[in-house]
């Protein structure tokens, strides 16, 4: 960080640093030296090099190897982020017992990050009377990043400390409830009025919901907003395709008198929750083969804490849909909910054989993307499918040659209905195949 | 007195208190076998005597005794049992587990139990409760029978308890003692000039009558004909086969299971209502033409017939419908009626037939299972079950199957000498091929290897396992093996490397092997190639598909027509071989642009940028002298370590550019090359030529005087080059690490970071723990040759699956992925 307010020494007042002597601070992400490299009257540099201890870094035997060999003693992330709290923190609140004048001061400053993820610096600086200028790194995330502004040097420092994790996205680790604390103490004074806080507190709380929300609800206090108002510019305007779906399940289930239900490839329980909510689904089994999802199913249906009327209703499993599993057979109807798109297609068969001559209940209920709408989503760039792990996506008319083909191999009847807002050339959003097998017509 | 029971049975003691149950069943059985209510009691209510205890202490019973029945083994129950319903629970357990319940009634005077109980303080309930016993004893005595028990043992006093003996007896269809080998013939159904003709092809010689009637047939060497039953209707000779098998069964040259189509004919014979159909006029009208005597001797013939068998030590299992594991031995009506008919449901198909379960697809029994009754186009191996009947009544034909040779006979059938009632045409496959149940992979496993005996799967590695194999592996006909992991040479001690050569060389040394070879490690990602003359797959180290749609066709179309001199040379329709696939950003493009690149960008944009600013701090006179020292080493190391994994990436434009080492070639049809020299395997997949191949440079080293092979890995890492592979070089298994790799110094920056050489960080990184490496590395590779053995002896997808899903389940085993 460079000054040119003169005498540009009193920087060194500011910082409570003295620019003739280097100086070692031991913080929690490594060992942090602060020098001047000049120190004129005219112009003074202060530099801080953070010396990351990369063997440290690992944590226990689960790590992975990305942990091993990663990029975080060298790039200004989280670490650049505690060592900066930690040897700055005076000037960082703006105190200074012998310059408090100058403390409040906007001073001309130039502050240069060597190796800073840069995608979004231009746009969450500049806002905050940054001049922003970068020199890229090859095809690397990673630029060579000036800011030139006039500003105290305790807003500088506050910017950096909230903008290089934001920048640096999910890169970094650590997120614990007090992080909300830091955010709005660091954020005090600027982070309200600027106008990509929604981005810059969810990405500074790397993406946790509950923590996001409870900042925002106290942002919205400092904005002198209803809380509702805020949380309204993240929820979706029109009901969701989501929403529309499960009704549309669930309407088909009830249609087809089903009592005994499973959910196959459930998740983390979107569709159990509502599944729940109607006594008249006596039995209901939610099978996905990520043992991570039944816990978070398990987690979001509070099975810990329901009553047993509730919880002898359900069952929660894991399993596959391309192994035969005999616990599946016996049950009035089964759902796959928006999962075929996600079996490789020299699997189906397996599926297919899983679900209809194993599991065999009366009726099957399928919804899968119809692609053919695709190009009405607006962000959704073209030729690129709805999720990274569809494993493809079907027109209307091969999902029902698909369907079709199941239907007459396995003895089932089965009918189509479009779910979502239809298009008249393109069709419905979400498709759904409902098969009913012989006893149920 | 012999008390016969048969040897798998369940046995209910009947006795009033203080009749001696206890004491007798404490005199002929194990501690373990006597379940009695008292303990059971105490069990559940700390008091053996506490009788409002008792229906828990039953239920606890009950479950107990269903287990060990389950498990095959002897159950002895000490209560009273006078009543009905107390014992009409038994038999239901019994009955439920398939095994025979026998009753063993101690009918002690009065006087003698009042004597009994009265020397024991805990008894002090009054004369009236024995004899209340006694009475209700008394009424049941002659219903035992009825109630279900197929034996009934009464003792009537004090000197015949102590005279008894128990005498076990074999179940009718226990025939382990015959070892064969056997020819199991499918069902004949009257076909007599087809069977003599069948009999003579698989080289027995017939013995005729005086009227020129076949008889018997002498067996080749100490051979054993084995009939799956359904001799008899429909075919124009029931009477002509009916003689030849049962004068080969008395001669004890046959055996026969008995056929539905016996059960019928028995009741018709008996004149019992039945309906006549299904080729039993056939039979009955044949019959007719012949004497008295002949009818009744194949009335008690076709009567006298089990309905399965269990053969050879329990590795053969004859039935004429098929007979699921948990029924082989055991004996009830269920297990006839399955052995008999099949899985039924009760319902018809469209033709009028039985709908008929594929118990098959779900056989997961060791032994091997030969039956007949479903008629099947071929007779094709189901998970170690084939079926014979090949309809050679409706004009297709006869077979029969070698044991344990597997060889399949087989003569066509003369003419047509029954209408299906469902056109053969028809015939829809038995099964969805290959089906895999969620139970053959999940929860906690043992597999039995060669190489190191039981490998045990915890449950949790084979749910991590199955989510990574359901959702990203290729499909399991294809993925019949994967690599294990290897470990790396023991640490060295030296001052700047972390891996040398001489620590592996001294290992194998320590271990035996003299002859080593040092295989160039080539930096690119492990594939396996399974090519079939039509389709294949080329895969990863967790079974997924190296290049998707036309790409990875066209991989595997060149990578066939290499290996035409192969599939030549090994008379096979696939070859699956173990390689490696360069370059390395192929598959890893996005670890290494994301991870790789990235650390090499992030260091060498800000390295350079901190050694300025230190040495203008320097020039200023502040003492910075060591931090830019430091500083100066790691951009030093930066720059090499981008240089290190630079080298092994290299543009890949479609498939230009990928290259294949092939190393080892794993197996081909019915065969496995697990025990041939690194040599032969070079030498062999060698063989691959085109630019799509490359060589592996290896040496041979002896382990008394390794300097060459330091010499061989020093040049090659100063080359750059990852490091090598040291292995045994007669590819033993086992024990010994089938191999370990010793990485270059260079190559390790990649792994352990630019840094990594620093001596501050070699020295604790020298701590490395590698006893869980090396472990997994050996059971890993001990699954991988049992998978391969496996294919080759042709046994079923789910026994083969199992030990490629093993592989892939322990390595969700969090390991120190640097190693």
């Amino acid at each position: 960080m460079t000054t040119t307010h003169q005498p540009a020494t009193d920087l060194g007042h500011l910082l409570h640093k003295h620019p003739d002597r280097a100086q070692s601070f031991t913080t929690s992400s490594g060992v942090a030296h602060v020098f001047y490299p000049k120190a004129t009257n005219e112009e003074c540099t202060v530099a801080l090099l953070l010396e990351v201890d990369p063997v440290a870094l690992v944590r226990g035997p689960g790590s992975t190897l990305t942990q091993y060999v990663n990029d975080r003693p060298y790039a200004a992330g989280s670490l650049l982020t505690v060592a900066l709290g930690s040897v700055f923190r005076t000037a960082m609140n703006g105190r200074s017992e012998s310059y408090p004048e100058l403390a409040r001061t906007p001073i001309p400053l130039v502050v240069r990050i060597p190796a800073l993820p840069h995608r979004l610096a231009k746009r969450l600086f500049t806002p905050l009377g940054w001049d922003v200028s970068i020199i890229g790194h090859g095809d690397s995330r990673y630029g060579d990043v000036t800011l030139t502004g006039t500003l105290k040097v305790s807003d500088a420092l506050k910017h950096l400390y909230v903008l290089l994790p934001v920048l640096d996205g999910g890169k970094h680790y650590w997120v614990a409830a007090d992080e909300v604390d830091k955010l709005l103490k660091a954020g005090d004074g600027w982070l309200a009025a600027h106008p990509d806080k929604e981005l810059i507190t969810t990405r500074y709380l790397a993406r946790k919901r509950p923590l996001v929300l409870s900042a925002l609800e106290r942002l919205a206090e400092v904005d002198e907003v209803e809380p509702e108002e805020l949380d309204n510019a993240l929820a979706e305007p029109k009901i969701s395709l989501a929403a529309q779906r499960k009704e549309a399940v669930i309407k088909a289930l009830k249609q087809a008198r089903a009592k005994r239900v499973l959910d196959l490839g459930c998740g983390g329980g979107a569709l159990l929750r509502e599944l729940v909510k109607e006594p008249e689904f006596t039995e209901i089994h939610g099978v996905d083969v990520s043992a991570k999802a039944l816990r978070e199913a398990a987690r979001k249906l509070h099975l810990d804490r329901t009553s047993d009327r509730v919880r002898e209703r359900i069952t929660l499993r894991q399993s596959a849909l391309t192994y035969a599993d005999a616990e599946l057979a016996g049950y009035d109807a089964a759902v796959l909910m928006e999962v075929v798109e996600h079996v490789d297609p020299s699997r189906l068969p397996a599926l297919e054989h899983s679900v209809f001559a194993v599991a065999k209940p009366r009726t099957v209920l399928v919804t899968t993307p119809n692609v053919e709408y695709n190009p009405l989503f607006e962000t959704l760039p073209e030729g690129q499918m709805r999720h990274s792990d569809h494993r493809f996506e079907w027109t209307r008319a091969e999902f029902r040659e698909w369907a079709g083909g199941v239907a007459e191999r396995r003895g089932y009847a089965v009918r189509h209905v479009p779910i979502g807002p239809e298009d008249a050339e393109r069709g419905a959003p979400t498709q759904m195949a409902v098969f009913s097998s012989g006893e149920a017509n | 007195m012999e008390l016969k029971i048969p040897d798998l049975c369940l046995v209910v003691l009947i006795g009033a208190s203080g009749s001696g149950k206890s004491t007798f069943a404490r005199k002929h059985f194990l501690p373990t076998q006597v379940l009695s209510s008292d303990y059971f009691r105490g069990l559940v209510s700390d008091d053996e005597n506490d009788q409002s205890a008792s229906a828990a202490a039953f239920d606890v019973l009950h479950y107990v005794a269903s287990k060990r029945l389950e498990a095959g083994r002897v159950t002895v129950i000490d209560a009273t049992n006078v009543q009905a319903p107390d014992r009409a629970k038994l038999v239901e357990v019994a009955k439920k587990a398939n095994v025979l319940p026998v009753a063993i009634v101690l009918d002690m005077p009065t006087d003698v139990c009042l004597k009994r109980n009265a020397q024991r303080p805990d008894r002090d309930f009054g004369a009236h409760v024995v004899k209340r016993h006694r009475a209700a004893l008394h009424r049941s005595l002659k219903f035992l029978g009825k109630e279900g028990f197929k034996r009934v043992h009464v003792l009537r006093s004090e000197s015949e308890v102590d005279n008894a003996t128990i005498v076990y007896e074999r179940l009718l269809n226990d025939l382990k003692h015959e070892a064969g080998p056997f020819d199991v013939i499918g069902d004949v159904h009257g076909c007599r000039a087809e069977l003599e003709e069948l009999l003579v092809e698989l080289g027995y010689s017939l013995v005729h009558d005086d009227e020129g009637r076949a008889v018997d047939a002498l067996p080749p060497g100490n051979r054993k004909a084995v009939f799956v039953g359904d001799l008899v209707d429909r075919g124009p000779d029931t009477p002509g086969v009916l003689r030849l098998v049962m004068g080969m069964v008395a001669a004890g040259h046959a055996l026969s299971v008995r056929g539905n189509h016996e059960e019928k004919l028995v009741r018709a014979l008996r004149g019992h209502k039945v309906t006549v159909r299904h080729g039993l006029e056939k039979s009955l009208e044949q019959l007719a033409h012949e004497p008295e005597d002949f009818r009744r001797a194949a009335e008690k013939f076709c009567d006298s017939l089990i309905a399965h068998y269990v053969l050879d030590g329990g590795n053969l299992v004859v039935a004429h419908a098929g007979l699921p594991e948990r029924y082989h031995g055991r004996a009830s009506a269920k297990v006839r009626s399955f052995a008999l008919y099949g899985d039924t449901t009760g319902e018809t198909d469209e033709y009028g037939l039985p709908v008929r379960l594929p118990w098959a697809n779900d056989y997961r029994g060791s032994a091997m299972v030969l039956y007949g009754h479903v008629l099947v186009p071929e007779a094709e191996w189901i998970n170690n079950t084939m079926c014979l009947e090949t309809g050679v009544v409706f004009g297709g034909k006869l077979t029969a199957l070698r044991y344990p040779e597997k060889e399949l006979v087989s003569v066509k059938a003369h003419e047509v000498w029954y209408e299906n009632d469902r056109p053969l045409s028809t015939l829809a496959p038995q099964r969805e091929p290959d089906v895999l149940a969620l139970t053959d992979v999940t929860g906690l496993r043992r597999i039995e290897t060669s190489l190191l005996g039981a490998v045990t799967i915890r449950a949790e590695q084979s749910a991590s396992a199955l989510e990574v194999m359901s959702r990203f592996a290729i499909d399991p006909h294809d993925l019949l093996y994967l690599p294990p992991t290897m470990a790396p040479t023991a640490t060295s001690q030296r001052d700047d490397v972390l891996e040398h050569p001489s620590e592996a060389f001294a290992e194998y040394l320590a271990a035996g092997v003299r002859e080593v070879i040092c295989e160039e490690k080539h930096m690119g990602s492990r594939a396996v190639l399974l090519v079939r003359k039509e389709g294949g797959a080329i895969y990863t180290r967790t079974g997924r598909a190296f290049f998707d749609g036309a790409l990875g066709d066209e991989l595997l179309d060149r990578v066939r027509s290499a290996c035409a001199g192969l599939f030549e040379s090994f008379d096979t329709d696939w070859l699956l071989i173990d390689a490696e696939l360069m370059p390395w950003n192929a598959k890893a493009s996005g670890l290494i642009r994301e991870q790789y690149a990235a650390v090499g960008a992030a260091a060498g944009a800000a390295l350079p940028v901190a050694v300025g600013a230190l040495e203008s701090a320097a020039a200023r006179g502040v003492d910075v002298a060591d931090l830019l020292a430091r500083t100066s080493q790691r951009a030093a190391n930066a720059s090499a370590y981008s240089a290190a994994y630079e080298r092994y990436c290299w543009p890949v434009e479609g498939l230009e550019g990928v290259r294949i080492a092939p190393f080892q070639l794993l197996a081909v049809e019915g065969r496995t090359f697990h025990d041939r020299s690194h040599l032969w395997h070079l030498e062999t997949l060698g063989r691959l030529e085109g630019p799509l191949f490359q060589q592996t440079r290896h040496l041979v080293v002896d382990t008394l005087d390794p300097a060459a092979g330091v010499r061989w890995w020093e040049e090659l890492t100063e080359a750059g080059g990852e490091g090598m592979v040291v292995k045994p070089l007669a590819n033993l298994g086992g024990r010994v690490q089938p191999g370990v790799k010793v990485r270059g110094r260079e190559y390790l920056r990649i792994i352990y970071g630019p840094d990594y050489t620093e001596p501050t960080n070699l020295t604790r990184l020298r701590k490395r723990g590698l006893g869980r490496k090396r472990g997994l590395a050996l059971r890993e590779y001990a699954l991988g040759i049992e998978a391969l053995e496996r294919v080759a002896r042709g046994e079923p997808l789910w026994r083969v699956h199992e030990c490629v899903f093993g592989v892939l389940a322990l390595e969700s085993e969090p390991v120190d992925p640097r190693l």
